[in-house]
């Protein structure tokens, strides 16, 4: 093959398209290792004493559920497990089905559990920041009526909850902005109440520096590999497991790809310095 | 009836995915329908969604059945007929009021947040002695976060040359720069892939049955 020839790239896009397809088919089952980020989001369920109340926000639609739903699912169901009870809300509009999803399937898996004393859907609120920071200081103002049009104050759960004082933590699940970094503003920096959550891959980077000394975040599960080290840890493996042997094998053709990229173009400099062609 | 729709929102999904990603071999008929009609369709869901989820609940209800308390709701929803008025050439410049309200309401509002989240509490969680912790390999990474952000910082420092000791130190900061950027590109490309899984295990799974959930 000459220096210069380029491979056509609908060659690349077909070989990803196998290369994900067939693990997906014939899983491998490739290890999965946890990492300190994740463990921090786990050990926080973890340490909930039973019976507290946290609140998980639904803040992503569509476009971002291959690697925030098998997350949020993750988290919920170890969240009902250890009778730790849920408040469902959210800052993007479809947030509210994509925790419909998950309530549906949760209840054929924990027929036990029971709507508004175990878990509850406050549903979609708009104004990101500036509701977030108003929940801190009452709920009952921002949320009146479930979900269903229920009063909150017909929802047991909801007893005795008025603002963040009375919440254990927040999990965020958000594909961007109104999203993670709200609770985290608001949330923790104001109230100093703990926030976690996960984000997609693509905000991984600009959400990991809250992850600090400060703590402003606890822990982060990063993209689809976070969503399967949630699922690892609560060995309940899900869509991000089967999914990750795809993931890998994918990366793997993708630096594959990157280093004869980089061979060739050292093999034209090479040529170029020569005088060749 | 229902089990009938289902498969038919499945097949219509399988094909419309198919429609969108042959658009990768080239442009094509296929994908500019699809396009359009993800397009459409978004836009009429968006609509109704506005109406119904936001303006409803939160503006009519409130006006209809209790006027006299909550009348402070017509300053917003005068807000929003003045920024409708862009659409009327001859009085567009009404418009500006509202967009003016918008900008400076949000500037107040996410100046203090951002200055205590990104930058009070970044810098706090930066200023630490590095050579405290548990082993070494937390020590190494310490210094990294400390030397990185020094001179990431200085990199960014354009109003002295870059020469000497300084232009040493901003291009240890390129440095750190690169190793930054590859890592957000290597988080991109795990989030498209990622895409790509859940498309195939919707293909695989919910349209062809090949593989469980």
């Amino acid at each position: 093959m000459s220096a210069h020839k380029q491979i056509d790239r609908r060659w690349i896009f077909l070989l990803i398209f196998i290369c994900v397809a067939l693990p997906l088919i014939f899983v491998i089952g490739l290890p999965i290792e946890t990492t300190e980020n994740s463990r921090l989001v786990y050990d926080l369920v973890q340490n909930t004493p039973p019976g507290s109340k946290v609140i998980l926000s639904f803040d992503y639609d569509p476009g971002s559920k291959p690697e925030l739903h098998p997350m949020a699912t993750a988290v919920m169901k170890n969240c009902l497990e250890r009778n730790v009870k849920v408040i469902i809300t959210a800052l993007w509009p479809m947030g509210v089905q994509m925790a419909e999803e998950i309530h549906e399937e949760l209840k054929t898996e924990y027929p036990q559990m029971e709507y508004g004393v175990d878990y509850v859907n406050l549903g979609f609120k708009a104004g990101g920041m500036v509701t977030v920071q108003a929940m801190g200081k009452s709920f009952r103002t921002i949320f009146p009526t479930d979900l269903n049009g229920t009063s909150i104050n017909e929802l047991p759960i909801m007893n005795g909850v008025k603002n963040f004082d009375n919440i254990a933590f927040v999990c965020s699940f958000s594909a961007g902005d109104p999203g993670i970094k709200q609770w985290v503003q608001i949330t923790h920096d104001t109230f100093g109440k703990p926030v976690t959550g996960g984000v997609t891959g693509v905000s991984a980077p600009a959400v990991l520096p809250y992850v600090n000394e400060q703590q402003q975040l606890t822990g982060l599960l990063a993209g689809l590999k976070g969503a399967a080290e949630y699922e690892f840890m609560v060995k309940k493996p899900g869509t991000a497991t089967s999914g990750m042997d795809a993931q890998s094998i994918a990366h793997l053709l993708i630096i594959i790809f990157i280093a004869i990229g980089n061979i060739n173009y050292w093999r034209n400099k090479k040529k170029e310095a020569k005088g060749g062609e | 009836m229902l089990h009938f729709f289902e498969v038919l929102g499945v097949w219509l999904a399988a094909l419309f995915t198919f429609a969108i990603y042959s658009f990768l071999y080239k442009d094509n008929p296929f994908y500019k329908v699809a396009e359009q009609i993800f397009v459409g369709l978004s836009a009429g869901y968006w609509f109704i969604y506005t109406v119904y989820s936001i303006l409803i609940p939160n503006l009519f209800l409130p006006l209809s059945e209790d006027f006299t308390g909550n009348w402070i709701k017509m300053i917003p929803a005068v807000l929003g007929i003045m920024m409708l008025l862009r659409l009327i050439p001859s009085i567009d410049w009404v418009s500006r009021y509202p967009v003016a309200f918008v900008i400076g309401t949000t500037s107040g509002v996410f100046f203090l947040r951002y200055l205590k989240s990104d930058v009070i509490n970044q810098m706090t969680a930066t200023m630490i002695n590095p050579f405290t912790g548990g082993d070494w390999v937390v020590v190494i990474g310490q210094l990294l976060l400390v030397v990185g952000t020094i001179t990431g910082v200085i990199y960014f420092y354009f109003s002295k040359k870059h020469e000497g000791a300084f232009g040493v130190t901003a291009k240890i900061g390129i440095y750190f720069l690169m190793v930054s950027f590859g890592a957000a590109f290597g988080y991109t490309a795990m989030a498209r892939i990622s895409l790509l899984i859940g498309r195939l295990q919707f293909l695989l799974g919910d349209w062809l049955g090949i593989i469980g959930h």
